[in-house]
This record gives C-alpha cells, structure tokens and sequence, in this order.
C-alpha cells in the first residue's frame, strides 16, 4: 500500500500505541493541533490527553521527563519540534539518557525516542533546517537513525519504540511527502544496517537522508556515461553498518560520501576512517566527500539552493575519481 | 509531628548521627589518605535528609542532589554500598562505573543524578509523570541547593510539574553559597521559595536545621503531591560548614559566620531537644552513637578490603538489553 513518509510515521505510533499501553506521546502542539508538521494529527482525537500530552514550551523538561517516564517503566516518544531545537535538551540527551544504563550498570534503561523534523529545503533558514545527526552520533548510549522511506519510517520507528535504549530519530522534512510501500504488521528493521538501494560495480555512493535520493539522481546521471554507482543509504548513523560500506567498497574500489550537513566533523570523515581501516587496499582513487559547506543553513532561495549538496556535484565527484587513480 | 513517636524520634536520630559520621569519615580518611572520589561534605545540613526522607514510602522515588549524603543512604543504598563508591570500589555505585555523589540504585527507588547541578530536576518531573500515567500514587522528591536553583533546568521543571499538578516536590538546601558566591551575589531575593509563586505552586520556608520543622513542612507537600494536586517548592536555609569540597583552595566565607552556624548544629540541637522532653537519656544516645560508629567502622572497612572493578569492565552495559518490568 503506498502511503506518504509522514503517514507510514503516524500510523506507526498509533499502531503501537494500540499494542502497548505504555508508549504515549508528549511534545509541544503535538495534541491537539496535531504536531507543527502535522506527524501527530489525529492522535490525539484516539488516544486522549493523556497519552498524547502537550507541553509547556520547554525543551529540556519534556526530554527529562521523557528520560523520568522511560525510567519508571513507561515508552515515551517525545517531539522536538525541529531538530534544531535538541541541543538546548542536549545535556538532558548526553549527561542523562545516555548515561543512565551505565551509571546503573545496567541495571535500568531509558526506552525513550525523541522524534524531530530536520534539513533543508523549506527556506526556513538557519535555525530550523540543520543536519545535527553527526554531534549525536558521537554519543556513546544512545542511537541515531534516518528513515529515508516510508516503510523505513515504520520499521525503524518500531524498532526505536521497542528498543530499551535512547534513539534519536531524525525525520528530513523535505521527505515528509515521498510515497512508497510499507509492509503490513511488525516489520521491524534493525538498527546498524544499511540498506542498498542501487547496486553497481564501479563506485559506492554511500548517503543519508535527503543525500539518498539525490545519490539515485545521480546514479542515473552516471549510468549514462557508462558509471554503474552502488547506492547505500545508511539508515542508521549510530550504529554504522560498517560491514555494508565496506562490502561494497570491496567490490567497487571507490568511495563517494554525501550527506546534507556541514562538512567539518560530519559523518562521512567516520566512514572515511573505516574504510581506511577496512578496505584501504581496495581502493582505487581517493575518498570523495559531498556535504553541504561549512556554512549556516542560509534563508534566500538561491542561497540555499548554491548551499544544499546536489546530484551534479555527486556527478562530479564520481566522474574526478575516475581521473585521480591510485600510482 | 505529631505522628511520630519515641522510635521515630530516635531513628531520626541515628540517622542524622550516621550521615555526620560517615561524612566525617570520608572527610578524614581523605586527609591521609586521599580517596578517588573527592569528598564534598553535607556536614551541618543532615536534618534536611533525614527529615525529608523519613515520611517516604519505599515506592517513593528520590532524586537526591551532591550535597544530600544522607538522602542516599536512609532511602535504602546500603552503607557499605556508599562507602566502597566513594573508595570507586567494584562493590561501590554500579560497579564502580559511577560514582557515589550521583549514584541510582533501583531497589531503594533511588534515581541517579547527574554532575550537571539540577539537571535531575526535569527527570523528576517524568517520574511523577509516570504515577499520573501508570494511575499510583508514589511521588518523587528532588533536591538542589541554592547555587542550583539559578539554573534554567529549575524554572522548566518548576513550571511544567505545576501545571500539568505532577507529585513532584523540590526540596531546596539554601546553604547560603553557590561554592564561592554568596547568595547575596547569585539571587536578587533571600527567600527563594518566593519564586514558587511564579509558577502557582506553595513555597515554604524552613529552617533547615530543625528536623521535626523540616518533616512537617515534608509531610504538608507529600500529602499535597500524593493527592495530584501539585507540587511543593520547600526552602530550606541551612550551612555546610566545610569548603565546597575538600579541594576548595580557599574558604572565603567569614570565620565568625561559620562558628555561628557551628552553634546551630542540626545533630547537637536535636539531642538537647530529646534530653530536654524526656524522649531518651544520655544512655540511649550513646548507644546510638556506638552502633552508628559501628556501622561506618564496617563500611570503611568493606571499602578498603573491595577490590577495584577489573578494567574490561569499562565498556560494558553502555547499551541496555533491556529489563522485564520496563
């Protein structure tokens, strides 16, 4: 059944608020509005106030009463409004959820997710359209997954609800309306493994987020000049299928990272690092990196369109490969 | 108080008697032979813990803060817990993983705190939270001191546990300074509990140092908490008589001022109180103050002869695997 990434999100948390009493929801405007970006329409209307709670505007309250709740036995999906906003409960994330399993060693865990609207595309500017996945990723105790997919909205949802560990699940606003099929029933999908979503012989183009579909843009762009490109969407930063990436770099020899945030300490330097551990003898060329600059997200139509990597700059990089051969 | 009868009265004895003592313990023993977790003594703020802990239930939930030693241990982590946690012991705060100043413990419905000051407060208003929603009626209670308060994790807990009418209450140890900063420097108020107002909750002063004052105005929030209609921000101005902690380079706080307070101890006042109404005679404190002594000889004791937790140890349990009752 085809369905919208946003729908496949929202039918997925009702679904799984109807199998376990104990997943509520809380946020700001997450009830009776339904969510700023509309995730949460309706839910309200089936589950009541009290499993569908909205807040005060307090970003390090709600995610410390997320950790609170999950603590005390409940499954709490809290919602930052954009993902911008997390790092003001950033020290509820990396001093608390994270630490917590730890700090008891082992014995207590935080069931929590913390869903949040990211990226660019929706001229909303620097404060509302950041990739942050990669400050996230760096911390040890909890997940961080990127649904590309409508039926990866719902199996990484599902494993995120029913995971006892913090996740942080990064939904790109600019995919909230992409259509594809989700599977019926509990199909759960793991986190830490990648998905392929193009196969090719002659060079891996692995991407995240809005990355993943420019990547097919431009896997088709390359197949017309006779470059097969393997396209690996992620899914999950934290943990990385580090098997999957270098899989593929085995069988391709050469390596192209895109995603949408800022270059600098961004996630494609961590996958560099394990290919150079992994799978340096099978390179041919140079790693390739196409992320966004190290710049703010700029507000004007043309700035963020020059700002926002696109499948001509991975075009690029695949094809200046082919030109830059190991001696 | 009206409730509390001779044994009441005894056991909170003991109990200010046994936090004194073990945080004189750790103190000393640090002096000569320095311990890897830095002491930071609650000295002189005992009947704040005792006296907010005492009326609890054992499916209470507490949220103690650095400066609430006793809170940790009259809530149920056992004593050589605590101690062997402050020697970083394997047999201390989860293994040695943490350390004993924020430790959790589930069996004592303990939560653990963080070394960011109030940052447990709005973890404190999801476990009450959790009552609301799981329909019981146990509350949590959270502490911080007045340097604390400042922070902006306060005024959100604060505000969001009074209006949703969470069974969360604040307990705040006013010792008058935040480290170095006196409070005079750090609050534009003296009664910070008049802040409570601003969020259309009670706020109640208490002289901190009195611990059948401290457990009256404990039991009025409880009462009030368990009942859904809200939270409590309870004040309580108190001292700490040392540094901030036993590497605090200077003491800037005025000798006399100190020495004032020493005359006000919480422990020694509450003797006099228990000679002077016939509660219990010289003999029966003494005794107290045996066993107490007693109790810290063997939990010092259990820390030294614990081993240090294997270094493998260090990357296990990051993640959870999960538990049957979460």
């Amino acid at each position: 059944m085809k369905t919208t990434m946003r729908e496949a999100i929202r039918a997925t948390l009702a679904e799984e608020m109807r199998r376990d009493g104990r997943v509520f929801i809380l946020g700001e405007d997450v009830g009776v509005y339904g969510g700023t970006l509309q995730v949460t329409a309706g839910l309200f209307d089936e589950f009541g106030p009290e499993r569908v709670i909205d807040t005060p505007l307090s970003e390090v309250a709600i995610t410390g009463a997320a950790i609170g709740a999950a603590m005390m036995g409940l499954r709490p999906v809290l919602e930052i409004m954009f993902a911008d906003f997390i790092p003001l409960a950033l020290d509820q994330i990396l001093n608390n959820a994270a630490k917590m399993c730890y700090g008891y060693d082992g014995d207590m865990s935080v069931p929590m997710v913390l869903r949040a609207p990211f990226g660019g595309g929706m001229r909303s500017g620097m404060h509302h359209c950041q990739n942050l996945e990669a400050i996230f990723a760096h911390i040890p105790g909890i997940y961080v997954v990127m649904p590309t997919t409508p039926a990866d909205a719902k199996g990484l949802l599902l494993a995120a609800i029913r995971d006892p560990n913090p996740v942080i699940y990064l939904e790109h606003k600019m995919l909230y309306g992409v259509r594809g099929d989700v599977t019926e029933g509990d199909a759960v999908i793991p986190f830490g493994k990648a998905a392929v979503r193009r196969e090719g012989r002659d060079v891996t183009i692995v991407a995240c987020g809005a990355l993943v579909n420019k990547s097919l843009i431009a896997a088709g762009e390359l197949a017309k000049a006779g470059i097969e490109a393997e396209v690996i969407d992620l899914r999950s930063i934290r943990p990385l299928d580090e098997d999957a990436i270098i899989t593929s770099v085995r069988k391709t020899s050469r390596l192209v990272i895109a995603h949408e945030a800022c270059r600098t300490g961004g996630i494609a330097g961590e996958i560099a690092a394990v290919v150079s551990a992994g799978a340096i003898d099978a390179l041919d060329a140079p790693v390739a990196r196409v992320t966004a600059p190290d710049a703010p997200v700029p507000f004007s139509p043309t700035l963020e369109d020059a700002f926002l990597p696109r499948p001509e700059q991975i075009v690029a990089e695949v094809k200046a490969l082919f030109g830059k051969r190991f001696a | 108080m009206a409730d509390l009868q001779k044994k009441d009265l005894l056991e909170l004895y003991r109990w200010m008697l046994l936090s004194r003592i073990t945080e004189e313990r750790m103190t000393e023993y640090h002096k000569h032979s320095p311990l890897p977790e830095l002491p930071h003594s609650g000295i002189g703020q005992e009947a704040i813990s005792a006296g907010t802990v005492y009326g609890l239930r054992p499916d209470d939930l507490i949220l103690p803060s650095l400066r609430t030693r006793g809170a940790f241990i009259f809530k149920g982590i056992p004593q050589r817990m605590m101690m062997a946690g402050a020697f970083a012991k394997v047999t201390g705060a989860a293994r040695g993983k943490n350390t004993s100043h924020h430790m959790g413990y589930r069996p004592a419905g303990v939560i653990a705190g963080s070394g960011v000051v109030a940052a447990h407060l709005p973890v404190g208003v999801g476990v009450a939270l959790a009552a609301r929603l799981q329909k019981k009626d146990y509350i949590a209670v959270a502490y911080f001191g007045d340097g604390a308060s400042n922070r902006g994790d306060v005024h959100e807990s604060m505000n969001m546990a009074a209006v949703m009418k969470l069974g969360l209450v604040f307990i705040c140890e006013n010792n008058l300074y935040s480290i170095s900063t006196p409070a005079s420097k750090h609050s534009g108020i003296v009664d910070l509990a008049r802040r409570a107002d601003g969020y259309g909750m009670p706020g109640v002063v208490v002289d901190g140092n009195d611990v059948l004052a401290v457990y009256d105005a404990a039991m009025q929030a409880y009462a009030r908490a368990r009942a859904g209609e809200g939270p409590t921000f309870i004040e309580c101005k108190t001292y700490r008589w040392l540094g901030h902690s036993e590497r605090d380079p200077r003491d800037l706080r005025p000798k006399e001022e100190i020495e004032a307070w020493k005359r006000k101890c919480p422990v020694k006042r509450f003797r006099e109180y228990l000679l002077a109404g016939g509660h219990a005679d010289e003999a029966d404190l003494d005794a107290i103050r045996a066993g107490v002594t007693a109790d810290v000889d063997d939990a010092v004791k259990f820390a030294e002869e614990s081993p240090f937790p294997p270094g493998g140890e260090a990357v296990l349990h990051v993640y959870g695997e999960g538990r049957a009752d979460q």
